[in-house]
């Protein structure tokens, strides 16, 4: 009945977080957290506010380094490693508060992005633009974003859904096999966000995703996995059903428990028109 | 859309492309020596300043480092060309290249200070890097001279060919060629992929992180490249003029660069050559009305230039049009 595809069976592990521990002075924001996120997955990550989504982020991309535990990407450990070299193995993040180059346009950031996954960053010599396969996975990722019609304004000056989809198509330019992103659609007003859903819709069925949001249409019509997070401890994790229908989860978002089952109801009946 | 992708491409190219008038620009620079030759001592420290600019503009204007203590390496390189033409060999193209290396090389050590903590900390470590070098050259007498400065520097004729004359036109055309090429290479440098990631950086060193930019090593790199370049600035200075003393480390030669930068424009590359000018010629008109005062007429300009904004004070027609434009409105 769901819109979206079930994780493929037997999928193996790309991403795994053991038993991660993170204390702020006497506070435990993550406590004791294990998540594993399959190849393929769209897996999304809830909990209400302050339940630890965003530092258990910090701690996957290495911003923060973790009191206990470790971190596994593609059955290495990952824990000790810099934010830079994570992202180098394949593991990339989008922000939930927009972290641009606002002086760049956005074909200067993707055209930089780009070269410097593709391994040419240290390039002194040679002008930007001047590699064709640059340029071209460049304009490939304007066109894919809508942002072909702003390429040459500077970022600061654009649009706030402009803006966000830049913030994702920075991530994609490092073409990531896991994709953190943090609440994508955050702040989006109304008119710009079709063109947001969609992109991430979109993404590659091979990216295994990380989503973390609030938005629970968003939630219930793209993920397959789902792990809820409360006061930094993991709730409980399954599948989207499994999730809908839990009462402690229910519990837990108190009123918002409608909330969930309406976006369930709203998600089958897309799938059954669809 | 076969348009497009040389569309782009060239977005991508222009910044970096030679426009048409600055080939004649430097053109004229280049003969100004020749042509003004009677003025051929202030041309040359027209170049020398602006080099030590564009040293500043890389760190300061690419990447977002705020240094009070630029003329470290600005004196480091004085020192050591001097130092190399009196005691080793007079050749001044050597004895460049390694006050260049003298100050890359402290360039790099001091790399390490400005990788950590926040902009306010950066700002007192550069400052006192340059406190601490101007210290070792006051004490250190038996080889810098100490307050008496280095003296005795002779250098010999440039390629072999072109001695030093006193009216200081080979010392001018010297350092012209000199700061051209250094801004050929810095204009390359700065429209690269490396230029660019240097860019994002400064924009948002959070995000450079997060798409797999090596932030630390890309800043020791550009940081030991500014410092090379000042310390060129600096080794021209001192075979031009065959002297070095303490006040190549002076704290107002960090402080009037930055305010030269300020006055040409930062991460424009040519900041550092307008302001020069501006800064050089208006010293140079200033105190030669009012010898002891000139500083507050520097001061009243760049305030009035902060206040104005730099655009509407080199358009003046503009004063008015903005004030009818307003009244329409």
């Amino acid at each position: 009945m769901s819109t979206v595809h079930p994780v493929p069976a037997g999928a193996e592990t790309v991403l795994s977080a053991q038993g991660l521990v993170m204390k702020f002075g006497g506070i435990t924001a993550t406590n004791n957290v294990t998540l594993n996120l399959k190849k393929g997955a769209r897996h999304a990550l809830i909990g209400p506010n302050g339940a630890g989504k965003t530092t258990l982020i910090n701690l996957l991309t290495g911003v923060l380094q973790p009191t206990e535990g470790k971190i596994i990407l593609e059955g290495r450990d990952i824990t000790e490693l810099a934010p830079y070299q994570r992202v180098r193995r394949g593991m990339v993040r989008t922000f939930q508060i927009n972290q641009l180059f606002d002086t760049l346009t956005p074909l200067e950031t993707l055209a930089m992005t780009v070269s410097q996954h593709q391994g040419l960053g240290g390039k002194w010599w040679q002008a930007l633009g001047s590699q064709k396969r640059a340029t071209e996975r460049c304009e490939q990722l304007l066109e894919q974003f809508h942002l072909t019609g702003v390429m040459a304004q500077e970022t600061r000056v654009l649009a706030y859904g402009k803006r966000r989809l830049l913030e994702i198509a920075i991530a994609l330019a490092c073409e990531p096999r896991v994709l953190l992103l943090d609440e994508p659609v955050a702040g989006v007003p109304a008119g710009e966000r079709e063109e947001l859903l969609q992109t991430v819709a979109a993404l590659p069925a091979d990216v295994s995703v990380l989503l973390i949001e609030h938005d629970m249409d968003l939630v219930f019509s793209f993920a397959n996995r789902m792990t809820v997070l409360v006061n930094g401890t993991v709730l409980t994790e399954g599948d989207p059903d499994q999730i809908a229908n839990d009462p402690r989860v229910k519990a837990v978002y108190l009123g918002h428990g409608d909330e969930i089952n309406d976006a369930m109801e709203v998600a089958s009946a897309e799938g059954a028109a669809a | 859309m076969t348009n497009s992708p040389t569309n782009s491409q060239n977005l991508l190219l222009q910044s970096g492309r030679w426009k048409l008038w600055e080939y004649p620009l430097w053109l004229l620079a280049l003969a100004s020596p020749f042509v003004l030759s009677s003025h051929a001592l202030i041309i040359n420290e027209i170049a020398i300043v602006a080099l030590f600019a564009l040293s500043l503009d890389l760190i300061l204007g690419y990447t977002g480092i705020v240094s009070l203590g630029h003329a470290a390496f600005f004196g480091m390189g004085a020192y050591s060309a001097a130092l190399f033409a009196k005691l080793v060999m007079p050749d001044p193209l050597l004895g460049l290249a390694v006050g260049m290396a003298a100050a890359g090389l402290l360039g790099a050590l001091c790399s390490a200070t400005i990788l950590r903590g926040t902009d306010l900390t950066r700002l007192m470590v550069t400052l006192g890097v340059g406190l601490i070098l101007m210290e070792l050259a006051n004490k250190l007498d038996w080889l810098t001279g100490g307050a008496d400065g280095l003296q005795g520097v002779i250098m010999g004729p440039l390629l072999g060919q072109f001695e030093f004359d006193l009216s200081g036109r080979t010392a001018a055309w010297y350092s012209i060629t000199v700061l051209l090429l250094v801004f050929v290479v810095a204009r390359r440098f700065v429209n690269s992929p490396f230029g660019a990631t240097l860019k994002a950086i400064r924009d948002n060193r959070l995000r450079a992180m997060a798409i797999g930019i090596p932030v630390t090593s890309r800043l020791a790199v550009v940081y030991t490249v500014a410092a090379a370049l000042a310390g060129a600035a600096g080794a021209l200075l001192a075979q031009t003029t065959g002297f070095a003393s303490l006040d190549v480390f002076e704290f107002h030669r960090s402080a009037d660069v930055m305010l030269i930068l300020v006055v040409g424009g930062v991460g424009w590359l040519y900041g550092g050559v307008v302001g020069a000018i501006v800064f050089k010629l208006m010293q140079d008109a200033i105190s030669s009305i009012t010898p002891q005062y000139w500083t507050f007429w520097i001061g009243l300009f760049l305030v009035v230039l902060v206040l104005v904004g730099r655009e509407r004070l080199i358009r003046p027609w503009t004063w008015m049009r903005r004030g009818s434009m307003g009244s329409k409105s």
